[in-house]
């Protein structure tokens, strides 16, 4: 019997080692999409919050819990981004390896003194999830860690790229008319990386409400400044910019893409497609300002 | 600060606190007497479980349409009257009242709702969609509450002396064969679309608050029902207004700020009102004599 046992469980070590994917539970879109980058066809990655979803208000499912215990690696954000993930990991697979995607990430405070979770909106900083993306996969899979190695020095050869272009084309802007209007509180990162102020009447995260003062105070500035750069976001309702929109008499943008990606038809269906879109978008509306 | 500026030059300045404030009108205007008879009848926590009660008609509405604000109201409106009359006819068939009969039914859909959105639904939180800000007010929207507000103003003229007597003795109404039923169930009708209309432009907190707040109030004034009901909506206006200025001038979320305001009216009416007020029945010592 006891051999019996010891040649079943032999048996079952041989077939982990066999060439299976390497299951990994992303927690929102932009993630899963750097996993998938970095691991290409070694990795199955399971994203919990999907294209045009929320990931600051997302309430997990049952389906989400069987992923995350069958799951070898958990990526997620961290800086405040996923409020529900720690009841999950602990309920569901309190033993699965965690990899929080922004570990070493300078980050910056937004407003109300807590630390913006956006930092994927800077490709610089988008460098450093990379590495630790590339860190993680290694560590959980060994076998496979110079091809995740490759592939990761791969994609930052394309963010080179992609800041490179970045700057060219906002420097087309002059930094006066640098000034945009979104819904939440997104694109902190990006403002600063590029030098653009944006302004938004939610805050950092889209749970909040806003105050009457501050829309108040919104539209005094878009008459002041005359800003006609205003764009709703994926994931937010829209009546609320649409009204700042229709009272300024604005037209409103293309729809940007901040905390989601778009579905696989849509013109952000990838990290670095997303980034070209929301950049050549707030370019052309800053050019009307 | 004058005085132009503090009570009305937010109001001259912003397209959107005009909005707000007419929303605020509508709403109070069509809310506040169908409150008023919720709370009569005892069904005042029906609003809020409301909220919830319609998620399986915005999810049908969703999948078979997507994101479709039209096809969503729809959808939440019907399956809002579904579980509202099951629970009208439960209740005036069998022994169980209002509200559990009414519990019963919008938990069931609230399930529902959950169950038909985690199978085919998306990561798109739908109430949030469906539902408004006091803020973002468009002009549809206006129209929708303004419509909504009407049709409940000239019903609740036809059916007055109707409702009122069903409301305090339903068995007198049978016995003179005054039809209370479908009374009743027109009632209803006019309460879902009230709140599908009030949660679509204005968000669940604002559309109930200003159907409770103001109603539970005036019942502590006054044993008039017509006077009632005027002292409702004046609160439910007050409060929209003064809410909107405090949201304005004292940099508050003004949902919030406009249903803590009604909350001070209440808080107001409890201590101080005419008919019940604490502070006259503890003066008089009426709860001390036999």
């Amino acid at each position: 019997m006891r051999t019996f046992c010891l040649l079943f469980a032999s048996l079952f070590s041989l077939t982990a080692l066999a060439a299976d994917k390497l299951p990994v539970v992303a927690s929102f879109s932009i993630l899963g999409d750097l996993v998938a980058e970095v691991g290409g066809d070694k990795v199955a990655v399971t994203t919990l919050v999907g294209p045009d979803g929320d990931a600051h208000v997302y309430q997990p499912t049952p389906q989400d819990a069987k992923a995350v215990a069958a799951a070898k690696l958990v990526v997620v954000n961290g800086l405040g981004l996923e409020g529900w993930m720690d009841r999950l990991f602990k309920t569901s697979a309190s033993h699965t390896q965690q990899l929080v995607a922004s570990t070493g990430v300078p980050t910056r405070k937004g407003e109300g003194g807590k630390i913006d979770p956006h930092a994927w909106q800077d490709p610089a900083r988008v460098r450093v999830y990379v590495q630790n993306i590339d860190r993680g996969l290694a560590s959980a899979d060994p076998a496979n860690a110079s091809v995740y190695h490759q592939r990761a020095q791969a994609f930052l050869a394309r963010l080179t790229a992609l800041e490179t272009w970045a700057d060219q084309t906002i420097a087309k802007v002059p930094s006066s008319k640098r000034r945009v209007i979104t819904s939440h509180d997104a694109f902190g990162y990006l403002g600063a990386r590029f030098g653009i102020t944006f302004l938004a009447p939610q805050g950092m995260g889209t749970e909040t409400e806003a105050t009457a003062k501050d829309v108040g105070e919104l539209i005094k500035q878009i008459r002041a400044e005359h800003i006609r750069a205003v764009f709703v976001e994926n994931i937010t309702n829209p009546r609320l910019i649409q009204q700042v929109a229709s009272e300024t008499h604005v037209q409103l943008g293309p729809e940007l893409y901040s905390d989601a990606l778009s579905k696989a038809d849509g013109p952000a269906a990838h990290y670095e497609d997303m980034m070209r879109h929301n950049i050549t978008a707030l370019v052309a509306g800053m050019k009307l300002n | 600060m004058s005085l132009y500026a503090l009570l009305w030059q937010p109001f001259a300045d912003f397209a959107f606190m005009r909005h707000a404030l007419v929303g605020c009108l509508a709403l109070g205007l069509g809310c506040a007497p169908i409150g008023l008879f919720l709370v009569l009848r005892r069904m005042s926590l029906m609003g809020d479980a409301m909220s919830h009660a319609i998620l399986p008609g915005t999810a049908i509405a969703f999948i078979a349409y997507g994101l479709s604000l039209t096809a969503m109201s729809i959808g939440g409106l019907l399956a809002g009257l579904v579980v509202v009359l099951a629970a009208g006819m439960v209740t005036r068939t069998t022994q169980l009242k209002e509200d559990a009969s009414f519990a019963a039914f919008y938990l069931v859909s609230l399930a529902l709702g959950v169950l038909l959105v985690s199978k085919w639904g998306s990561n798109v939180d739908l109430m949030h969609i469906l539902f408004g800000s006091v803020l973002a007010v468009d002009e549809l929207a206006l129209t929708f509450l303004a419509s909504v507000a009407t049709i409940t103003l000239l019903v609740l003229a036809m059916l007055y002396r109707a409702l009122a007597v069903e409301s305090f003795d339903p068995d007198f109404l049978r016995a003179a064969r005054g039809r209370g039923a479908w009374v009743h169930f027109i009632f209803l009708i006019l309460v879902v679309l009230n709140l599908v209309a009030g949660f679509q432009a204005l968000g669940t907190l604002m559309a109930v608050g200003l159907m409770m707040l103001p109603a539970a109030s005036a019942r502590l004034w006054t044993k008039s029902l017509t006077v009632m009901l005027l002292i409702a909506m004046g609160i439910a206006l007050c409060a929209g207004y003064l809410g909107l200025l405090a949201s304005y001038h004292g940099n508050l979320p003004s949902g919030p700020a406009i249903i803590l305001t009604a909350g001070v009216a209440y808080f107001a009416s409890l201590l101080f009102g005419g008919n019940g007020g604490l502070l006259w029945r503890w003066r008089k010592g009426r709860h001390l004599s036999a």
